[in-house]
């Protein structure tokens, strides 16, 4: 946990650093005591001042909200007038457009006019609207589904004419407005919580349109507000000034200046941001701070993703080499004419004109750049973006992503980076909710240096595993409606809300249909069944039950029994969780309710005062008495036979149906543990805890402070005054490493000072243990204060909390201060179950050559221990660690490592190696002067672990590997502590999980489970590349292909740019004609079945060495295309030479043999052909000849220099045309038909090898596969039987064992980390 | 769709679990290997040798003969008089001897053929204007502006037929003569007919006028005729007058320009009807006499006159059989040696093994 939310505190830090600058650069300005006016002169420009708009300054509001925006808000581009300037600007950023432009400009230049002016254009206008349709849907579609009804929505504004809150649409809010909302409805603006119906001043939001996380969240009203009644806005006299508008969710700085002068400061927890909902709460006002785009919300909201794909790159490249090849066609071209020129005398054929040879053929370069535009292939890229939607609806819709338990599919955010998915090579994955499924469950814990192993608690979760696993399997092969409906009863924790774009303007999806029925519980954040049912330690209970027993007595005992009910007591307050219980639901309705009776009558029916309900049945003063004794220690108490009974009585019954919501999975682990020990949290409000103790009853618990998790401390704390001793507790929880370091022997007598330092030895023991097996470990102290120390101390912590700018050092000071001396009481293991299919999954990607890095949080003993359990590390390999404390240690580490390293290889033999690096030692290895020798190291490893890192530094080594190899990388993350990592890296996957929306919002694809990551990359990367690249290559042959033919005929026509096709024929031909038969190519080639991909990883190689797409391939692409062209060029020619043909009727049969050519040629590239592609192949060749015999009818005086009247009809009823078709298009693809079969018969590569197993029968199939995956297997035996032999191999399993080093390092390895 | 299905409950977003969707459309793989393209290759190369033979007896029944007469015979002297431009008005006679020593068979076309002019020069292509040529009356007097510079005579009249096409027409006119035992007789020719049927119907009309019994010559009044014409358009043809204006069939052959610089155009059909014609030429001696007008030296090109028979598979070109019957060869070649490869390698999937 501790990793999780330090990580998070980490990256939320970064981004305020990174947003934060110059908007709010000087923090030492402000809390000065000097006059208000002044400041407000000076800081205008820096910071908002808000006042209420209907309040009593009527005259400055004006003024002052004159920069704020109205609530309304626009996501489309474009509107109804500004849409055909502004798409068209847009459009003509695009090179390829301005290409077409320039073409068209060249046209029109009376001295290189090739065409017709109209024709040039056809190309450019047929983009331009084609491109404009999509972008006018999209735009359409924007404004109609999300900000139409933004907008429109209604909430209850304060208007002051009528004098009380009248119903307004949201884009008629504006800043300084007074909004009133009721219990679930959503929140317009940002706005500043001055009034809650709660008592407290208390009002609960949940946040998942923001971020997904479904647990609530409190908000607090203004500090120093009058309460009671609601507040009257004319009366509104305070003035706010805050932060300028930033993206920051987790933070907001101002204050609020009362009419007295004095202060009041504010902080996040005043907010309540837009599109969160209200829960919980009967009534709020708040005032507007940031409205319309100005919230934090629509900050956040950056939209898709555009990335370049590796292939895109490499195929600009290609089209440079397009255009060498344009310009050395055309410089061919003028030069011949030149010369030609000079060579004739007058000739009757000639025009007459003075233009000198030279100048003629300075004029026909350009004309030639005309005729033989369609050479560079700027119609490709309005393909590709079409070819990669497509590409993306058949990843959406596979029905393999699909996750039950969640309903969702996969999301694809990055629309273009399809083709990166099968040229990974490298993949990152953070660990927590990534490899594993992130559902802390209680494992075993250690109390007062005893160790309680549960192990009816660890059989029960084997238990679990395999009645999800059998769901999963009945999920599979049922296909009901009714066995769907049981399995989503079993899936209550999950979370079902979506985060898309448009739930981030307020809208939230599907809203209506979600409603659940009222026999379905609503999902609640981590509370799975599995994660609530904790199976208690026989002995532990044993124990416990002792606060009944006459064995208490026992001086030691008791010592240790206060251990005990300490402990469980920390678990059970010691968090932030909110308590709710299933007869207050949280989702009503989502519908706003009418009027404010119906919410009356509903909150009386539900939402009963809290403790009302929930007090104490059974808190005698006796139990008091005898408790408090006990917490005195060492006075014996008298046992009362009453005792008994209400022990008995305490089985949890009536108030089983408690529902825990807590920010992170392990703070309900733990709460959910406790109360398994019948150490019940009841109850959780601002000030006061209610906690359900064995033998005592339900008391009430003081809360004084919470001192909330934070990355640099790695611990919260909660200051309670303890409900028998009265005295002020400090219970903490965090990390091992820290909480070891601050558990010190309490000053006292020695006797406890020794039995402090077993305590500490024995649970370093435990932890040490724990960590080996994987377990996640949170160590458990206190402190009891006296209440001097506390006065001193609060008197501190007071003054922390209400300055302004440095609030966030102080508070830290502050909490520090108090977290000393603590007194160690347990610690916790809690296991977090690998996702199903990991292992299989991990190894897939390593046979597929992709070198797999896990970056995480955690310890290294954890790390390595789930690292074996995924199969990231094998028996085999040889592990290296580094762990260092400076920079020259590890400098030479590297060195050493390097060294053994390569005695390991020349000792012929482990299967791989793998590095283990911690945080500490990544830091130095990431430095310039050590990086070279950290990748050097790192890329002869199979697998590298990077233990106890941070964000950054997760991005930092995602971006090293990234830009020093040049590499492919994929970084695949659950939590906001992956979001950095995830957009350096080429390809960022979100796993939609546990952890909130932050990585997924972040990500290009976003999936639920990660043994997803398979079938992603193995097949559909696979695929997706595949396909592209012949697409491409395609593309760039076709187009060659025919301009060449133009070209050839300019050395019979004196190179005067004479073209031998009608010119509506020739634009159409790549327009329309062979435009559409790529497109599906693209789309839907499949080269090896998916299961054959899935089962043969290594096929994945071909797409990581970019073995589609090679400088051969092209220039091998680009010969092929020249020769088909020479054939289809020269046979007519010869075919026609000598003969009455005119120009029309040569091209006749050129044209339509080069069609034949193309189609076929792709049906020769294609490995498979479905009747789609048979369609759309004979749709184009029919229409082709359709078009031209239609045209050859109709066209009278049409397209004025080459009139085709008659000349295709005619051609097409002479023998000699099919003659010529036949002859053509056979010798033109009988060597690519020859290079194919040889090759495939000869050198198949494995692509082909696997194809052809496809074509198998499935019992030959089979026995292939066992062939293949034998010889794969034989090569990893025989270095396993080396490896055995080998010395340097460590012991396998199932005990692995850890290198010595490590073993004793690992208490100092966690203290280095700060 | 998604509204739709968003009701079904909890597998609402579940993907149809299509074959399309799920990419698993039957489909057919032509995974090209040695073994599966053998039986193509084999029928390939019997089909194209086939073919081949059977188009190369085709072509050798037909003939063809060719007289260049560019300063053949006595037409030197009219060689000689065109270098000259300002002899252009003087007309020139003069006569090829040939002799034909196999009978053409059937009907036979007479062409005239040039080489080295450049019909299909752009510049040159562009320089007419169909809408004239289709007797619209607005193009007839104000030709496209394509037509530069050959729009407006020197008296500033348009020029009907307009551009450098018309222009440069053809002007040399042949008469064939068959000498045989019974003395010389003219060889019947037909000059009409040897356009296509668009061409002459549908693409080139007269100007269409209200009053019909006006002469072409008056319909034509208020244009002037190509700078290199000797006549003008209504008056192309002397003996009929139905072959005049737009629509003579030899300006309209000569306005289909021709796809390379060395080519043939239909000048007449021999007229079977009159013996001793009506199984075709028969062998013997025959004279053309030509009134040379046409320059050809300015771009060294030469003029020749072309008799020949056509088959169904078009005139005597030996191009496309042989290239069939090599091409079959060829197939035959590659097909053994993939027999030999298949034999090697292909041969119960034996390529599989690692």
């Amino acid at each position: 946990m501790e990793q999780i939310h330090w990580v998070r505190h980490r990256w939320q830090q970064l981004v305020a650093a990174e947003s934060g600058q110059g908007r709010y650069s000087a923090p030492d300005a402000v809390p000065t005591k000097s006059s208000p006016k002044l400041h407000n002169a000076q800081l205008t420009g820096k910071r908002r001042t808000v006042i209420a708009r209907h309040g009593p300054y009527q005259h400055e509001y004006d003024s002052v909200s004159k920069g704020c925006q109205g609530n309304g808000i626009r996501t489309t581009k474009y509107s109804l007038l500004s849409f055909i300037p502004m798409n068209l600007f847009q459009q003509f950023h695009r090179v390829a457009n301005l290409y077409f432009l320039f073409l068209v400009m060249l046209n029109w230049v009376p001295v290189v006019e090739a065409f017709q002016k109209e024709i040039t254009m056809i190309p450019l206008v047929v983009v331009l609207i084609v491109i404009a349709i999509k972008d006018a849907l999209e735009d359409y579609r924007r404004y109609y589904k999300s900000d139409k009804i933004a907008n429109g929505r209604i909430c209850e504004v304060y208007s002051k004419k009528q004098q009380t809150y009248v119903d307004q649409r949201w884009q008629d809010v504006r800043v300084g407005d007074f909004v009133r909302l009721s219990c679930n409805e959503i929140i317009p603006a940002d706005m500043l919580l001055l009034y809650s119906s709660d008592l407290h001043g208390v009002c609960y939001i949940e946040t998942a349109n923001l971020d997904g996380e479904t647990n609530l969240k409190q908000r607090q009203v203004v500090r120093d507000l009058p309460q009671g009644s609601e507040l009257t806005p004319e009366n509104f006299h305070s003035r706010i000034e805050c932060e300028n508008p930033n993206n920051d969710l987790s933070r907001f700085r101002g204050y609020m200046e009362h009419p007295s002068n004095a202060r009041v400061g504010l902080h996040n927890d005043n907010l309540l941001l837009r599109s969160c909902t209200i829960r919980n709460t009967e009534t709020i006002i708040g005032i507007v701070v940031y409205a319309g785009h100005e919230t934090k919300a629509m900050k956040n909201n950056s939209g898709p993703r555009y990335k370049r794909s590796k292939l895109e790159r490499r195929m600009n490249m290609d089209i440079l080499w397009s255009v060498v090849l344009l310009v050395i066609m055309c410089l061919t071209a003028a030069i011949g004419h030149g010369l030609w020129l000079r060579n004739l005398e007058e000739a009757s054929f000639l025009i007459p004109d003075t233009t000198s040879p030279a100048l003629a053929g300075f004029y026909l370069f350009w004309t030639m750049i005309i005729v033989l535009q369609v050479l560079i292939p700027v119609s490709l890229y309005v393909s590709i973006e079409i070819v990669k939607l497509g590409q993306i609806f058949f990843i959406q819709n596979d029905v393999d992503f699909y996750n039950e338990y969640l309903d969702s599919r996969i999301q694809c955010r990055a629309l273009n980076i399809t083709e990166d998915l099968g040229q990974i090579q490298y993949v990152f994955s953070d660990k927590t909710g990534t490899l594993t499924e992130n559902k802390m469950v209680f494992r075993r814990c250690t109390i007062a240096g005893v160790e309680y192993p549960h192990e009816e608690n660890a059989r029960r979760l084997e238990v679990y595993k395999q009645e999800e696993d059998e769901a999963m399997g009945r999920s599979h092969t049922l296909k009901s409606r009714a066995s769907a409906k049981s399995l989503s009863c079993k899936s209550l924790s999950c979370n079902r809300s979506s985060v898309s774009l448009h739930t981030l303007t307020g809208h939230s999806e599907g809203e209506g249909e979600e409603t659940p029925s009222p026999t379905l519980p609503r999902h609640s954040a981590f509370s799975s069944p599995m994660e609530k049912d904790v199976v208690p330690d026989p002995f532990l209970v044993q124990k416990l039950n002792c606060l009944s027993s006459p064995l208490f007595l026992l001086m030691d005992a008791s010592m240790e029994l206060t251990y005990i009910v300490d402990f469980f007591m920390a678990l059970a307050i010691c968090n932030t969780v909110v308590v709710s219980s299933p007869n207050q639901p949280r989702h009503v309705s989502r519908t706003p309710l009418k009027s404010l009776e119906d919410i009356k009558m509903l909150f009386q029916r539900f939402s009963l005062p809290r403790f009302s309900t929930l007090s104490p049945p059974h808190t005698t003063e006796s139990t008091r008495s005898f408790t408090g004794r006990l917490f005195a220690r060492g006075k014996p108490a008298t046992f009362t036979p009453s005792e008994e009974d209400k022990i008995v009585q305490l089985n949890p019954g009536a108030w089983n149906e408690l529902i825990y919501e807590a920010e992170s999975p392990d703070e309900a682990a733990l709460v959910h543990a406790a109360r398994a020990y019948h150490c019940t949290l009841r109850g959780h409000s601002l000030e006061r805890l209610l906690v359900e103790l064995p033998g005592m009853g339900s008391l009430a618990v003081h809360l004084l402070h919470i001192l909330p998790f934070d990355s640099t401390r790695k611990r919260m704390s909660v200051v309670v005054r303890h409900p028998l001793t009265k005295q002020v507790v400090v219970y903490t929880k965090g990390a091992d490493s820290v909480i070891m370091d601050l558990a010190e022997s309490p000053k006292g007598a020695e006797q406890s000072e020794s039995r402090q330092g077993h305590i500490r030895e024995q649970t370093q023991k435990h932890l040490d243990n724990y960590a080996r097996e994987g377990l996640r470990t949170l160590c458990i102290a206190k402190r009891v204060q006296t209440s001097t120390e506390y006065e001193v101390w609060l008197k501190r912590h007071a003054f922390a909390e209400t300055s302004i700018e440095n609030r966030e050092e102080l508070l830290l000071e502050s909490a520090q201060r108090l977290e000393t001396n603590l007194t160690l009481l347990g610690a916790t293991g809690i296991v977090d179950r690998l996702q199903e299919e990991v292992p299989e999954t991990i190894e897939a990607l390593q046979r597929a050559g992709v070198k797999v890095w896990v970056l995480t949080g955690d310890k290294q003993e954890t790390a390595i221990n789930i690292a074996c359990a995924c199969k990231l590390l094998r028996s085999t390999d040889h592990l290296l660690t580094a762990n260092c404390g400076s920079k020259e240690a590890c400098k030479a580490l590297l060195l050493e490592l390097r060294a053994e390293m390569e005695c390991g290889e020349a000792a012929e033999g482990t299967s791989g190696f793998t590095l283990v690096v911690d945080g500490r030692t990544l830091e130095f290895a990431l430095q310039e002067d050590l990086k070279g020798d950290f990748l050097e190291l790192s890329r002869c490893c199979r697998a590298v672990i990077c233990c106890r890192s941070t964000p950054l530094q997760k991005s930092q080594v995602v971006r090293l590997v990234q830009d020093q190899l040049q590499v492919m990388t994929l970084a695949i993350g659950d939590g906001a502590n992956d979001v950095s990592m995830i957009q350096v890296a080429d390809v960022g996957i979100g796993i939609s999980g546990q952890e909130g929306m932050q990585a997924v919002m972040s990500s290009d694809f976003a999936i639920s489970r990660f043994k997803h990551l398979r079938k992603l990359l193995l097949v559909h990367g696979h695929w997706c590349y595949t396909r592209l690249a012949n697409m491409i290559l395609y593309f760039f042959y076709k187009n060659v292909m025919y301009v060449n033919l133009l070209f050839w005929y300019q050395f019979f026509c004196g190179f005067s740019g004479s073209v031998m096709t009608n010119s509506w024929v020739l634009i159409f031909f790549n327009l329309l004609f062979t435009s559409v038969p790529p497109l599906l190519y693209g789309i839907l080639d499949k080269d090896v079945s998916a299961d054959t991909l899935i089962k043969l990883p290594e096929l994945y190689k071909s797409g990581q060495n970019s073995k589609a797409y090679l400088t051969s391939t092209f220039w091998l692409t680009m010969l092929d295309a020249i020769y088909q062209s020479l054939v289809c060029f020269f046979v007519p020619y010869f075919a026609y030479a000598g003969s009455d043909a005119d120009m029309l009727s040569f091209g006749s049969p050129i044209n339509a043999s080069s069609l034949l050519i193309i189609l076929l040629h792709q049906v020769i590239e294609s490995r498979t052909l479905t009747w789609l592609h048979a369609l759309l192949l004979m749709g184009s060749a029919l229409f082709y000849f359709s078009f031209t015999l239609v045209f050859s009818v109709v066209c009278v005086t049409c397209s004025p220099p080459n009139n085709p009247l008659g000349v295709d009809k005619l051609q097409m009823s002479q023998p000699l045309f099919y003659g010529v078709c036949a002859l053509t298009t056979m010798l033109a693809l009988l060597p690519r038909f020859l290079f194919q079969a040889l090759h495939n018969s000869i050198c198949p590569s494995d692509t082909v090898k696997a194809a052809l197993m496809d074509k198998l029968n499935p019992d030959d199939y089979c026995k292939r596969m066992q062939r293949w995956n034998q010889t794969q297997a034989q090569s990893k035996t025989r270095s396993l039987v080396i490896n055995v032999e080998d010395s340097d191999i460590k012991v396998p399993d199932p005990d692995f064992r850890l290198p010595s080093e490590l073993k004793e390092g690992s208490a100092t390895t966690g203290s280095l980390l700060s | 769709m998604g509204k739709a299905k968003a009701n079904a409950g909890p597998l609402a977003r579940r993907p149809d679990n299509s074959a399309f969707k799920q990419q698993r459309l039957p489909a057919w793989s032509p995974m090209l290997t040695a073994q599966t393209v053998l039986p193509f290759f084999y029928g390939m190369a019997i089909v194209c040798v086939l073919l081949g033979v059977w188009l190369l007896v085709t072509v050798q029944n037909t003939h063809e003969l060719k007289v260049d007469y560019t300063h053949a015979g006595s037409c030197d002297k009219c060689f000689e008089k065109r270098k000259d431009r300002a002899n252009a008005n003087q007309s020139c006679n003069c006569t090829v001897v040939f002799n034909i020593e196999n009978t053409f068979k059937g009907d036979v076309f007479f062409y005239y053929g040039l080489i080295n002019f450049h019909q299909n020069l752009r510049q040159y292509m562009d320089s007419r204007d169909d809408g004239q040529m289709i007797g619209r009356n607005k193009n007839l007097k104000n030709p496209s502006y394509y037509c530069e510079p050959f729009i407006k005579d020197k008296n500033g009249l348009p020029i009907a037929p307009c551009g450098a096409v018309a222009n440069s027409m053809f002007n040399d006119s042949f008469t064939l003569m068959y000498h045989s035992a019974a003395g010389s007789r003219v060889v019947p020719l037909f000059r009409k007919g040897i356009t296509w049927y668009t061409d002459k119907n549908v693409k080139f009309r007269n100007p269409q006028v209200e009053n019909k019994t006006l002469t072409l010559a008056q319909v034509f009044e208020g244009t002037g005729q190509p700078l290199y014409w000797q006549k003008p358009v209504y008056d192309l043809d002397p003996w009929d007058r139905n072959n005049n204006g737009f629509i003579n069939e030899d300006l309209i052959v000569w306005m289909r320009e021709a796809a390379f610089p060395n080519f043939k155009k239909l000048y007449g059909v021999l007229n079977r009807a009159i013996e001793p014609f009506t199984d075709g030429l028969p062998a013997g001696n025959y004279s053309v006499l030509i009134s040379y007008n046409f320059p050809v030296e300015y771009f060294q090109g030469r003029k020749e006159v072309v008799l020949s028979t056509v088959s169904w598979f078009g005139g005597q070109n030996n191009f496309l059989p042989v290239a069939y019957l090599v091409t079959g060869c060829l197939i035959l070649l590659l097909a053994v040696i993939l027999t030999a490869v298949w034999w090697k390698f292909g041969k119960n999937g034996r390529n599989m093994k690692e």
